[in-house]
């Protein structure tokens, strides 16, 4: 049996995280890889182009009906989907209540102590919110669980300071751990030279742009059918870009410390691509009347 | 009045005239209660079957509670060990809790540190803390080890040990080798039994996971002996003097009897023996780990059986002539050793006791509660003596538990009216204790309000507490005391005899209409 790789899925939120998680997890799948999904995501969306479903029953919501987390058994939690591929969501509270990063760290020792990391598996992917905010989003990357970390990112200006983020965050445990920023994936929102700019950032992060998924309405066409593209169109070219994906990981070694820069060398980087206009200081702070009379 | 020549304690202070007229003044201007009818009404509505229903319907409130939390069992684990300090990542009135807890029930002072997080921890994370405190309190205390646990406040925001005590030791706080062994003990889960366990699992974790190279189960001609979350004293002195008669040689992992009964000659001790790091890291060469308290050291009992591959053999908690029997015949198994004639002799007192005493406690009800292999004991004690456990409470229960005490009341014609409440608090025992009137209560200190309230009702409901278990806070010394072995067993069952012959006493003491039966011999 290969050794079990845990890979943990960071990025901006609306970003199109648990969409790509689930068409790479899709095409892990169909190649015989024997696949498991931890919703790290109170919304609890990171499972259901899987499932085919409106949204998985959480961890949360049902240890909140049977009273507490010891009530529930594995097979109540786990559920099974495409391709053989095991679907777990964490869940959490209402926005506005409780403590979601809690939730997330009770639903994952729930699943290590009933055993859901079996010896069959080959990889398990958390799909987390979007900003890691509190100690509880960063569970999956503790030691002894993901050691892998994707970050999805756009040519846009807050997906890019998002990767930035998350790769402080990354060092942070980095440091202690094993955990590694394994690469950047980049979803594409067909913004001018995009490929170059991820490149370039993946580049000063220490990384590298694992691949470049373009768009595609195929993905809508899918999601309205709550399926992968893998799934509902599996000649299509964008199941090719998955697979390609799927196949980018599985041969991925390179897994690195990142090296987060700061703000002035992230802006000149989003200069240089024409993302971000030069500040003109001579304005900062005059009124309309001001500027008038000059 | 009181004078400084004659200082009073509240009672009988409070009962002078003085006294009385203020607080009745202050119930009459300030209170606005109820009056003393409405009271006694409402009062005896809650001795009710009705109130009883309602009682038990509770979903979202506990009164009461049989139980405490993670981190205090984890403290009481790090103390068995030697010149260990128990440092608590999280805030500082939680460590004065468990601090004053054990010191209430020890009479001893218990060495523990918070790294004392505040509000801008609990925003920021708890890791600068953490630096700060491994630091000093290595500099102040110089412990060995260091043993750290975590209060609710550094779970809920998710602090990680792993890492943070990792970043310590690169960030040079304290040296790369010095022992910190580490476990997550949320207060919201499980109970205090659960905390021993986690830290026990953390500490064999941190001295035996990646030394296993070489390690030989059996090579050290040992037992290991896992005793669980224990507080008499005695137990842990009983379980080794029985070893010793044995001639079996056994490492006691976690053994705070010296720490928690240090002399009063002049010198204070931080720390007094426990068990060595070297009987930790040699542990995994014993011949098996015996599990005294095996329904609250799961987590234990998996890292011994798939890290050491130990082959844990079933037992129960040796309370009771049958379960210590079973132990002393299991050691013998596993390492060969006869059970000498010392041993044999002090079963055969132990049953001479339970026949010189059990026609006194022949069909006397018992409601039980306390830590869940505790009850489980008692449980056994009392069908051994043919006595009839009939509330059988473990708050920090689980089903299985419940099925595991439910098989043992089948197994006995005195178990019959047994039921096992799990998840239940002191608020439905008490409930319990009104509609159906157990002779005597069997637990902690806090049973006494059971007592109380029974007796308000009057003398004929009143259910005395036989005071077995933890806290004890309100009786000294008898932490010392023992319940394992035969030797507790003669200690349990001389404990609740005399209960039942105190009892009737009281009753019959009444010249010229009970003393028919106030005996000179019992």
């Amino acid at each position: 049996m290969a050794k079990l790789r845990q890979c943990a899925i960071y990025g901006k939120g609306g970003i199109g995280k648990s969409t790509t998680t689930q068409n790479l997890v899709a095409a892990l799948a169909e190649s015989g890889k024997k696949v498991m999904i931890v919703g790290c995501d109170p919304k609890a969306d990171s499972t259901r182009l899987i499932l085919h479903s409106k949204a998985q029953t959480t961890v949360m919501h049902l240890a909140a009906e049977a009273g507490s987390v010891e009530d529930l058994e594995l097979e109540d939690v786990l559920s099974v989907g495409y391709g053989g591929v095991k679907c777990v969501e964490s869940g959490g509270p209402e926005p506005g209540v409780g403590c979601a990063g809690r939730g997330v760290i009770t639903a994952i020792n729930f699943l290590e102590e009933e055993g859901a990391y079996d010896e069959d598996l080959d990889f398990v992917f958390y799909d987390v919110l979007g900003d890691v905010v509190c100690g509880g989003f960063a569970m999956p990357i503790r030691e002894n669980k993901a050691q892998e970390i994707y970050i999805v990112c756009s040519g846009e200006m807050m997906a890019m300071y998002a990767a930035n983020n998350i790769s402080k965050g990354i060092v942070k445990y980095a440091n202690s751990g094993g955990v590694r920023l394994a690469g950047l994936i980049c979803n594409s929102r067909n913004t001018d030279r995009e490929d170059e700019l991820i490149m370039a950032l993946a580049a000063r992060l220490g990384t590298t742009m694992i691949h470049f998924v373009p768009r595609d309405n195929a993905v809508q066409h899918a999601e309205i059918r709550r399926m992968t593209v893998i799934e509902y169109d599996p000649k299509h070219k964008q199941a090719d870009e998955y697979r390609a994906l799927a196949n980018k990981v599985v041969n991925n070694t390179n897994f690195v410390i990142p090296t987060p820069i700061e703000m002035e060398e992230l802006e000149e980087l989003l200069m240089e691509f024409g993302i971000m206009e030069a500040e003109d200081e001579s304005i900062v702070g005059k009124t309309a009347a001001e500027l008038a009379a000059g | 009045m009181q004078t400084v020549d004659k200082i009073k304690p509240c009672y009988p202070l409070f009962g002078d005239d003085d006294y009385k007229a203020s607080l009745k003044a202050k119930r009459d201007l300030f209170e606005e209660g109820h009056g003393a009818d409405k009271v006694y009404e409402t009062f005896l509505w809650t001795t009710t079957k009705e109130y009883q229903d309602l009682n038990f319907q509770r979903e979202a409130l506990t009164v009461d509670p049989a139980k405490a939390c993670q981190p205090l069992g984890a403290v009481l684990c790090s103390l068995g060990f030697e010149k260990t300090l128990p440092y608590v990542h999280g805030s500082q009135g939680c460590v004065a809790y468990f601090r004053s807890y054990f010191n209430r029930h020890f009479k001893e002072p218990i060495a523990c540190v918070s790294d004392s997080m505040t509000e801008d921890a609990a925003v920021f994370g708890g890791q600068k803390n953490m630096f700060d405190g491994l630091e000093n309190a290595k500099a102040l205390y110089k412990p060995t080890m260091i043993a750290v646990s975590t209060t609710c406040m550094a779970e809920v925001i998710g602090d990680d040990l792993n890492a943070f005590i990792n970043n310590a030791k690169k960030a040079g706080h304290i040296e790369q080798e010095y022992p910190v062994p580490f476990a997550h003990t949320p207060s919201f889960v499980g109970s205090h039994v659960t905390g021993w366990d986690n830290m026990m699992e953390g500490i064999l974790r941190c001295f035996t996971l990646n030394k296993m190279e070489g390690k030989v189960v059996g090579s050290s001609g040992k037992v290991n002996v896992v005793p669980g979350f224990e507080t008499y004293l005695g137990n842990y002195r009983v379980i080794k003097r029985m070893l010793g008669e044995m001639d079996v040689d056994y490492t006691m992992l976690s053994d705070p009897t010296e720490v928690l009964d240090t002399p009063a000659d002049g010198e204070y001790r931080m720390y007094a023996g426990g068990t060595t790091i070297a009987e930790v890291e040699a542990a995994p060469n014993a011949a098996t780990t015996l599990l005294l308290q095996p329904w609250h050291l799961e987590k234990t009992k998996k890292f011994v059986e798939t890290t050491w591959n130990h082959d844990v053999p079933k037992l129960n908690i040796p309370m009771g002539v049958d379960w210590t029997d079973e132990l002393l015949m299991k050691v013998s198994e596993v390492t060969g050793k006869p059970i000498p004639d010392s041993l044999a002799k002090e079963r055969g007192r132990c049953m001479d006791l339970i026949s010189d005493s059990h026609a006194w406690l022949h069909g006397k009800k018992f409601a039980v509660y306390g830590d869940p292999d505790f009850v489980l004991g008692m449980v056994k004690i009392l069908l051994e003596c043919g006595a009839e456990p009939t509330h059988i409470l473990a708050h920090n229960g689980n089903k299985r538990w419940a099925k595991g005490v439910q098989k043992l009341l089948d197994s006995s014609p005195f178990g019959v009216n047994g039921k096992v409440y799990v998840g239940n608090d002191l608020w439905h025992l008490r409930s319990l204790c009104f509609t159906d009137k157990p002779d005597f209560l069997i637990g902690n200190s806090y049973g006494k309000y059971i007592q109380r309230d029974t007796k308000h009702k009057g003398d004929e409901f009143e259910v005395p507490l036989i005071r077995l278990g933890f806290p004890i806070f309100d009786r000294h010394h008898l932490h010392r005391m023992t319940t394992m072995g035969y030797e507790g067993a003669m200690y349990v069952v001389t404990t609740l005899v005399n209960a039942v012959l105190e009892q009737l006493d009281r009753e019959t003491l009444g010249m010229g209409t009970t003393d028919y039966n106030f005996d000179l011999v019992r």
